[in-house]
């Protein structure tokens, strides 16, 4: 069960948490949910994907790690610089004269779509394997000659450094989100953007910060989802929903409820699909074993969970678990 | 320039594209373009109600069409008999008992206003319980249909009705999905309805890809009848022989330029009616209505205008377009293929045709849809000429020139979206704005 459910719902869950932190940014300071978020990250591991062919190619490695996480920092800088100069030359102006947010919202779609031109020009539309590390830091027969057990338990080496990378930008972010200058006036900003001016707090310096951490949030978790499973431009177009449905289930504009949504999406997207066929097996007594695989709902809808959960939630609490920004 | 002279003008210069293009490509090709604008302006007529008429932005244009396109399957498709035969009586029944236990779940919920917690656990559980109820004698059936022949047909297949009738029966489905997800989104802010669609609209791409009795999910179906006659009969009749021979053009050719043809004819007749309906609709009090509630809802509501309902009734009008469209399209092709349907080219590239068009404008709308098709079309011959001219002085080999021209087909999702940042920022309004009433 751990196998195939709570390993990789950990690692999903960490990606997921990471995208979703980003589009909460992104609403609290900005007010717009970002179409475009999907395409920041794919643009992000695109980055990083070629800095790591190129180490690649001067023989440049990290051992057992991947080569990836030493080019992620370009990859970082360069997305950031991306975010910043898309902020400049198309939503400056929108800001400026303070338009509805539904029209940020299309904006944000024109910026979708001129990314994904570029990503696919860039790169080609086809799956990319960039994952040179070693794949396994438990495989199921070590972890069997281990502990005794008959089933085995298999950590691949992605998804460990996925979760371990995430709980290191968590506690960076909330640490500069709670204890610094810039992320108490991001926060002012956010909570009553009025009050916030009058303090004195400069909008344009709070914008650029949260773009600058929204480049580095979506940056990192285009990359580690691309460590993790493999990178094809267009299943971050695919990912944007079970991102939007964790911020809004956490509470859209809350970053800790981004975090936990993620989780919540990640594992009920795995539970729903999971084929309870050997649990119940055991749990049965012998005889009443079930023929099927026993899933709850085929393997193929594991997105309209993330979409059933975020109907639940609007239904029933439309502020999400966590209370963010009613919307 | 007065405003009728500008639209004019620009409608012959449209006209004067596509003749451009049928005599420096192909009339067929032309052809094919001009079938697929009309199409494309249809739906941005359904999109243009929902947005320019009410402001409400729909993400979910794709499923809409989608399941368009699954009512020109289940009209016209002739059944299967075995395989109703096979699971056929066993899978309605599973599906009368999920809907059922959707009816029992709403009226569970309805009663139980002031039951605290217990109104989740209550409803939780009939949910699961009628779930659980409706997959055991669901899955049985569906696994028998799929068994019949699974590489011929493996589904339950249609009515065999006409394909026409589904043009109407698509409206239909997409004006009650649109119910449904209307009914959820609509008084939330409007970002919850830009995501709540685009959600539905992939699930509605998932359910068409798996539920193979329905649809024969990725296996596709082909060969659906036709509204107008094939061209294999075409070419034996007497009249296309001697039309062809006046004109001096091959007898293939002639006679799918007259297939073609019928297909325009039988698009624009469905075109001038919905555009008729919805610029009538826009002049009436009830237009009026829909653009004081977008204009300021907060007014309108002091008027006593219901701006929950009235949402949802033109979010629903908008999406049946939207469907009609979907079946035309499938109708066209001939054939329905889930797999086809992409967020990028369904939704956004609508969305793309409406902005640049005029929102709130149906002449707009409907130029939109046929100049942004146009260029979506024709940006992959001028993409790789430009490509071919700027990579010109490289090596024939060089690795860099390959790349370029190889990925160059991209570059129309660029221009895409560069062409809709600079119509928001610098033509906000659309090529024919709405204008003052």
């Amino acid at each position: 069960m751990s196998n195939f459910a709570i390993v990789p719902g950990l690692a999903y869950g960490s990606q997921l948490a990471l995208g979703a932190l980003g589009v909460t940014l992104v609403y609290g300071v900005l007010r717009f949910s970002n179409f475009a978020h999907g395409e920041i990250m794919s643009f992000g591991a695109m980055v990083t994907i070629l800095v790591t062919w190129a180490l690649q190619a001067r023989g440049i490695n990290l051992g057992p790690l991947p080569t990836a996480l030493l080019a992620l920092p370009v990859g970082i800088a360069i997305t950031i610089g991306l975010c910043l100069v898309t902020d400049r030359l198309v939503y400056r102006y929108y800001r400026q004269t303070k338009t509805q947010p539904v029209t940020y919202l299309i904006v944000s779609v024109g910026v979708m779509f001129f990314l994904g031109g570029l990503i696919r020009f860039i790169i080609g539309p086809n799956d990319q394997v960039f994952n040179d590390g070693t794949r396994f830091i438990m495989k199921a027969s070590a972890f069997k000659e281990m502990t005794g057990l008959n089933q085995g338990l298999a950590i691949k080496a992605s998804q460990s450094i996925t979760v371990v990378t995430a709980v290191i930008i968590v506690c960076v972010l909330f640490w500069f989100l709670n204890k610094t200058r810039a992320g108490k006036s991001m926060r002012a900003y956010s909570d009553n953007e009025d009050l916030a001016l009058l303090s004195g707090i400069n909008p344009e310096r709070v914008v650029m910060i949260t773009w600058i951490i929204t480049g580095a949030l979506a940056c990192i978790a285009g990359t580690l989802y691309g460590l993790d499973k493999s990178y094809k431009p267009f299943t971050f177009l695919q990912l944007l929903l079970p991102i939007f449905a964790s911020a809004i289930v956490g509470g859209i504009g809350n970053p800790f409820g981004a975090i936990a949504g993620g989780f919540v999406i990640a594992f009920s997207e795995l539970f729903v699909t999971f084929a309870y066929k050997k649990v119940l097996a055991y749990l049965l007594p012998i005889g009443f074993a079930p023929d099927g695989l026993v899933q709850l709902l085929s393997t193929d809808y594991k997105f309209s969970v993330s979409f059933m959960i975020l109907v639940i939630v609007l239904l029933i609490k439309p502020t999400g678990l966590f209370s963010g920004r009613a919307l | 320039m007065t405003p009728r002279a500008k639209h004019l003008s620009l409608f012959s210069m449209m006209l004067l594209l596509l003749i451009m293009v049928g005599l420096l490509q192909s009339w067929n090709v032309a052809l094919t373009i001009l079938n697929l604008c009309l199409i494309s302006a249809i739906m941005t007529l359904g999109v243009n109600i929902q947005w320019g008429y009410a402001g409400l932005f729909n993400a979910g244009v794709m499923g809409f069409t989608a399941l368009g396109g699954l009512a020109a399957v289940i009209v016209s498709v002739p059944a299967v008999p075995e395989a109703w035969q096979a699971g056929g009586s066993r899978t309605m029944l599973g599906l009368c008992f999920g809907g059922i236990s959707i009816g029992i779940a709403v009226v569970t919920w309805l009663k139980t206003a002031n039951w605290g917690k217990n109104r989740y656990w209550l409803t939780g559980a009939v949910v699961a319980a009628g779930y659980a109820v409706m997959r055991v004698t669901v899955d049985p059936g569906i696994a028998a249909i799929e068994a019949v022949e699974p590489a011929k047909t493996g589904f339950l297949g249609g009515f065999g009705f006409p394909i026409l009738f589904a043009w109407l029966v698509g409206g239909a489905f997409a004006a009650g999905a649109a119910w449904v997800v209307g009914k959820i989104a609509l008084g939330l802010r409007s970002d919850y309805l830009a995501i709540a669609t685009l959600g539905i609209s992939e699930i509605i791409i998932y359910f068409l890809k798996n539920e193979d009795w329905l649809t024969r999910g990725v296996k596709n179906v082909n060969g659906l009848p036709r509204p107008v006659p094939y061209e294999i009969d075409l070419q034996s009749a007497v009249w296309i022989q001697t039309w062809a021979e006046r004109l001096g053009i091959p007898v293939i050719e002639a006679s799918s330029i007259v297939v073609k043809l019928s297909y325009a004819a039988l698009f624009l007749s469905v075109l001038l009616v919905v555009f008729w309906l919805s610029e009538t609709a826009l002049k009436s009090p009830w237009g009026r209505m829909m653009r004081a509630i977008r204009d300021n809802e907060i007014a309108a509501s002091a008027m006593g205008k219901d701006i929950t309902w009235r949402h949802l009734q033109v979010f629903v009008l908008g999406s049946a377009v939207v469907g009609i469209a979907g079946a035309m399209l499938t109708t066209l092709d001939g054939q329905f293929t889930p797999a086809s349907y992409q967020p990028l080219r369904f939704t956004f590239l609508i969305w793309v045709m409406v902005i640049v068009g005029g929102s709130g404008n149906n002449l707009g709308a409907v130029i939109g849809g046929f100049v942004i098709w146009f260029f979506w079309i024709e940006a992959e011959p001028i993409g790789l000429a430009l490509m071919d001219l700027i990579t010109a002085g490289m090596d024939t080999d060089s690795a860099l020139r390959h790349h370029l021209m190889e990925n160059a087909a991209h570059m129309r999702l660029m221009t895409m979206g560069l062409v809709l940042l600079l119509a928001l920022r610098f033509a906000p309004q659309g090529l024919i704005p709405e204008g003052k009433r």
